[in-house]
């Protein structure tokens, strides 16, 4: 898409508006709507978006498959770390009460915070290698006959 | 009243948007319709205050479905085959299926009930205790990532699947088949 010029412009200026926006979504569901599932599909918009505009090749030198494909696994990783982690602190698995035992109300939000970080990471290396894999097969449509 | 009327209007639109993309030919149209479809329920979803599922099917429906949608159709084609089969054996498939999901409907609750079952189970119970326990403003991140924990980790699980079974269905596949191509081309077009 070399000569739309206003897409890339405003491409360009909406992308960091969209990563903005995730990490809000992302950190701030706990007060309003979303989460880590929104929150990770917003942030793997904002690199579709990137890598539709200026081509695969681009998005893959600022997002290399190789870190997308582990954040898949790092994601759950972190989810259910956190359920080892209270297990390992003496209470049952996923129960956020273990990380402020005085507290109980701290300890699920920072229970809470892990676990929507995970499913927010699971979901944007998942939609973003879902997103290269189609688009780095070779399209049998060409630019113009759209 | 006017809810009842945003309610009308929005479906009508759906359902004219569904009938646009039956009779569509050209799979661009149809993609993009199907794209409208998902932010008009999204829009239905806001005016039952389910803010939460609508802002998830606005992201994921609108956006990300209808951008591998458009990936899909560059890999094969532009147009949809008009079938050269009759339509009466489907039609009926879909009518007794029609009526069936109607006649299920006979038995659920009315619409916005306070007696349907998703009232009277855990719900008010954690309408409840979420402040005191919780303490979280949104109660649907309280029941998501707590209360429900462990269903929400089997999800991330199984977005986590899917994404490595399209990855060994499409990316794995296609490089396997390069690496041949290039062993096949290698020595011979050399010599």
């Amino acid at each position: 898409m070399r000569h739309h010029l206003i897409l890339r412009v405003v491409t360009k200026l909406l992308v960091g508006t969209i990563i903005l926006f995730a990490l809000y979504v992302q950190f701030h569901g706990d007060y309003s709507p979303g989460g880590g599932f929104q929150a990770g599909v917003i942030m793997a918009v904002a690199f579709i978006l990137y890598g539709i505009v200026f081509g695969l090749r681009e998005v893959q030198a600022v997002f290399p498959v190789w870190i997308v494909h582990r954040m898949m696994a790092l994601g759950v990783l972190v989810y259910a770390g956190t359920g080892v982690l209270s297990l390992l602190l003496g209470f049952d698995f996923l129960d956020y009460g273990a990380f402020a035992p005085e507290h109980p109300s701290h300890g699920q939000h920072d229970g809470i915070f892990a676990v929507e970080l995970g499913v927010g990471i699971t979901v944007t290396g998942v939609m973003i290698s879902i997103y290269y894999a189609f688009a780095a097969r070779p399209p049998r449509i060409s630019d113009e006959e759209w | 009243m006017i809810e009842l009327l945003i309610n009308f209007v929005l479906f009508f639109m759906m359902v004219v948007t569904a009938l646009a993309v039956i009779r569509l030919q050209r799979l661009f149209a149809v993609v993009m319709l199907s794209g409208v479809f998902s932010l008009l329920s999204a829009l239905l979803l806001v005016t039952l205050d389910a803010v939460d599922v609508a802002f998830t099917e606005a992201a994921v429906g609108a956006g990300i479905s209808t951008v591998l949608m458009l990936g899909t159709l560059a890999l094969t084609s532009r147009t949809e085959r008009s079938s050269s089969r009759s339509s009466f054996v489907p039609l009926v498939v879909v009518a007794v299926t029609g009526a069936a999901i109607l006649y299920g409907t006979l038995d659920m609750a009315n619409f916005g009930s306070a007696q349907s079952p998703a009232q009277l189970g855990v719900a008010a119970q954690y309408m409840e205790r979420s402040p005191h326990d919780i303490d979280v403003p949104n109660i649907v991140t309280g029941i998501l990532a707590s209360y429900r924990g462990y269903d929400t980790l089997g999800e991330t699980a199984v977005v986590f699947t899917a994404g490595v079974g399209v990855l060994m269905l499409i990316s794995g596949l296609y490089r396997r088949r390069r690496r041949e191509d290039d062993e096949d081309e290698g020595p011979g077009v050399n010599t």
